[in-house]
């Protein structure tokens, strides 16, 4: 304690000092100083994150915070290796993430979660390869995470990987998917919002695997931010089509409004969603039975029987009272994946936070885990992960697994 | 058979659109200040209905009228502190501030309700009539005869009564109006009172349609309303009607015929050559200036 104190008294001088010597216009110097001191005072490695806590994407944010929370819980209470969360609200905006981000660091983050949504991810993630801060996020899914050039799927920035698929993966697997159960439906309408990475990236996958695999999309239509309620063409033009079955690659909220509208014009195809789908039943005033035979493809079902799923799902019950969804699962398994990084390479909270990095970025490199969202996961040093996906079904008002 | 029901979609949503124009077509005939707050009002109106039906389980008649009287004193309780004080001021002032009420009430509503989203409950049923095979949504049907009902009152009242006789006159020359012994700020406070009434009506309408209420609800119809009064010439009542139908019928035909991903930039297109043929809109009236 004594020997704590005395460093931090002259870490707190040396800051000053320094301060002094630049005429305290030096913000780098001053950041990299409160860093040090931080990890210098405490026995904690801290994990920083930040995603919608409030905001029309709050539900991925709250789930990955609830779980995120759980997990360190556990891992602290089994003595040894100790965590300390910090989770900021970024709105799923990206200009607040970026300020959610500074927050963190002055805080003295030495690993992070990086953030819950892409967008927001896209944003911090140079920052968090230019400072070299060890991040995995949860669920931010593009591309544009992890590479600095996602068009060309080049640069990578090598201390960013991600827990869930990137959205390429999530186009891909359910066109190979919906190719291996024809019995859902042979004609399909892609309804996707232009606007958005997320959307468009699995879009794009979607329709080009579809071609590969010989499935016959037969319309598309788009929305964007100032046309996210009105879905009566769409959804028309869909059945004019034929089509019957609509992949939709967007989030819950407007996916709502087309479960809605579709039903009142009495068009019931079968919904196909992607990990933006998740969510939906916990939207307040939502009708369940909308949602009743929507198909998404995830990684993870809370029904599952394994004893790893079992304990989770029971113990977040416990505490916020509702069903875990997908995100919540890969925050847990994110921690988790951090955890026995840290634990493999001995990472301890008073080393560097370049040596914090360098060590979890090599380990990442050639760890396998064993998680909730799959078994036998590896990373490629690009970032992205390599699982396989499940597909879930909406039965009764809650996600149950398709067994097949 | 498609067309048909494209049309129909078109006059349901620009039967919203329309009531919407109102509440800025009338400010603006008789205020002459674009009240930018509009579509907030909306937004409170949707949450007031939301609490009415889901809260407190209130009737829906029972629920729109309670709506109605939350966004009416809403609406002359913001006239009042906020821009009576500027009745002289010049009217890039007023403009701001009326941005600034509709930066107040959104977050407002933020820190008030969150800004998750919350689902309108099924107000109306999602029947449909069938119409030589033609299927239209009772709600569709109910919106139309509203905004036709809505439309027709308005007219009567502003043409037939002595307050609508007022109005009129403030919006021909406030000084007149006032040498005739007219309280003009009477006059203004009850146009923003009837336009906010007509706010939380278009807000259950635009819910019970597409059921999310959200703190930034109103502002994407309220500028697609903003932009009907001005189509159909803005401070004319029929005016707002005929441009919140025709505005709701070209933005749904412009995504099914031409396409999903233009149709704003469609209308918007339309707007302008409208504009550019008639610049006070389709029934604004000729201004003559006297040399």
């Amino acid at each position: 304690m004594t020997f704590n104190k005395l460093m931090k008294g002259m870490l707190a001088a040396a800051t000053v000092f320094t301060m002094v010597a630049c005429g305290g216009s030096s913000a780098p110097a001053s950041g990299s100083d409160s860093s040090s001191a931080a990890s210098g005072g405490n026995t904690a490695i801290k994990i920083g994150g930040s995603g919608p806590l409030t905001g029309g994407a709050a539900v991925y944010g709250n789930a990955v915070k609830n779980a995120a929370e759980i997990a360190v819980e556990e891992i602290n209470a089994k003595g040894g290796l100790q965590f300390e969360l910090n989770f900021q609200d970024d709105a799923h905006d990206t200009e607040k993430a970026v300020t959610a981000y500074g927050a963190l660091k002055d805080w003295g983050m030495q690993a992070s979660i990086l953030t819950v949504t892409s967008a927001p991810g896209a944003a911090v993630a140079p920052l968090y390869s230019e400072d070299g801060i060890f991040a995995i996020t949860p669920s931010g899914s593009s591309l544009a995470v992890i590479y600095k050039d996602a068009a060309n799927q080049t640069g990578s920035y090598g201390n960013i990987f991600q827990m869930c698929f990137t959205d390429p993966n999530q186009g891909t697997a359910s066109a190979d998917y919906l190719a291996a159960h024809k019995d859902l439906g042979s004609k399909i309408a892609v309804i996707y919002k232009n606007d958005e990475n997320y959307s468009t990236g699995i879009r794009d996958k979607f329709v080009n695997q579809a071609a590969e695999v010989g499935l016959d999309i037969v319309y598309e239509g788009t929305f964007d931010d100032s046309n996210a309620t009105d879905f009566s063409v769409q959804l028309t033009q869909a059945k004019e089509n034929g089509a019957d079955i609509v992949f939709l690659p967007i989030y819950y909220d407007p996916a709502s409004l087309i479960l809605k509208q579709a039903d009142s014009m009495g068009y019931a195809p079968t919904f196909f969603g992607v990990d933006g789908m998740d969510g939906i039943l916990s939207l307040e005033g939502f009708d369940k039975s909308l949602a009743e035979g929507v198909y998404l493809l995830t990684p993870f079902s809370a029904d599952a029987s394994d004893d790893l799923t079992a304990n989770f799902v029971t113990k977040y019950k416990e505490k916020f009272g509702e069903t875990p969804n997908q995100f919540a699962a890969d925050a847990y398994d994110a921690i988790y994946a951090i955890a026995m990084a840290c634990e493999n390479a001995g990472v301890t909270a008073d080393m560097s936070t370049a040596d914090i990095t360098a060590a979890l970025v090599s380990q990442f490199g050639s760890m396998t885990f064993n998680g909730l969202t799959g078994s036998d996961v590896t990373w490629a040093a690009t970032g992205e992960v390599s699982k396989a996906p499940k597909a879930i079904i909406i039965k009764d008002g809650v996600y149950v697994g398709v067994q097949d | 058979m498609a067309f048909l029901s494209y049309l129909i979609n078109g006059l349901g949503l620009g039967s919203v659109y329309a009531i919407i124009a109102l509440g800025y077509t009338m400010v603006y005939g008789i205020a002459k200040m674009l009240n930018f707050a509009h579509g907030d009002i909306i937004m409170i109106g949707a949450y007031a209905a939301f609490f009415a039906l889901n809260a407190f389980h209130l009737p829906l008649l029972v629920a729109v009228l309670f709506s109605v009287a939350v966004c009416t004193v809403l609406g002359v309780l913001v006239e009042r502190l906020a821009y009576k004080p500027l009745r002289q001021a010049t009217s890039l002032s007023v403009l701001i501030t009326a941005i600034g009420v509709s930066y107040f009430l959104q977050n407002s509503a933020q820190l008030l309700w969150s800004s998750a989203t919350k689902v309108f409950p099924s107000v109306i049923s999602g029947g449909a009539l069938n119409l030589g095979g033609v299927s239209v949504s009772y709600l569709t049907l109910i919106t139309v005869l509203v905004c036709i009902v809505v439309m027709t009152c308005l007219t009567l009242f502003i043409n037939r009564t002595k307050t609508g006789s007022a109005m009129r006159a403030c919006s021909e020359d406030k000084g007149a109006a006032t040498l005739m012994g007219i309280n003009v700020n009477r006059i203004i406070s009850i146009t923003f009172a009837i336009g906010s009434g007509l706010a939380a009506i278009a807000a259950v309408l635009l819910c019970a349609t597409y059921p999310s209420v959200y703190p930034t609800l109103g502002s994407m119809p309220g500028i697609k309303a903003f932009t009907a009064a001005v189509f159909g010439g803005i401070g004319s009542v029929p005016g707002a009607f005929l441009g919140g139908l025709l505005l709701g019928v070209i933005e749904i035909l412009a995504k099914a015929y031409i396409s999903t991903q233009l149709s704003d930039a469609i209308v918007f297109t339309v707007l302008i050559i409208v504009l550019l043929i008639k610049p006070t809109g389709l029934l604004g009236r000729k201004i003559s200036e006297k040399v």
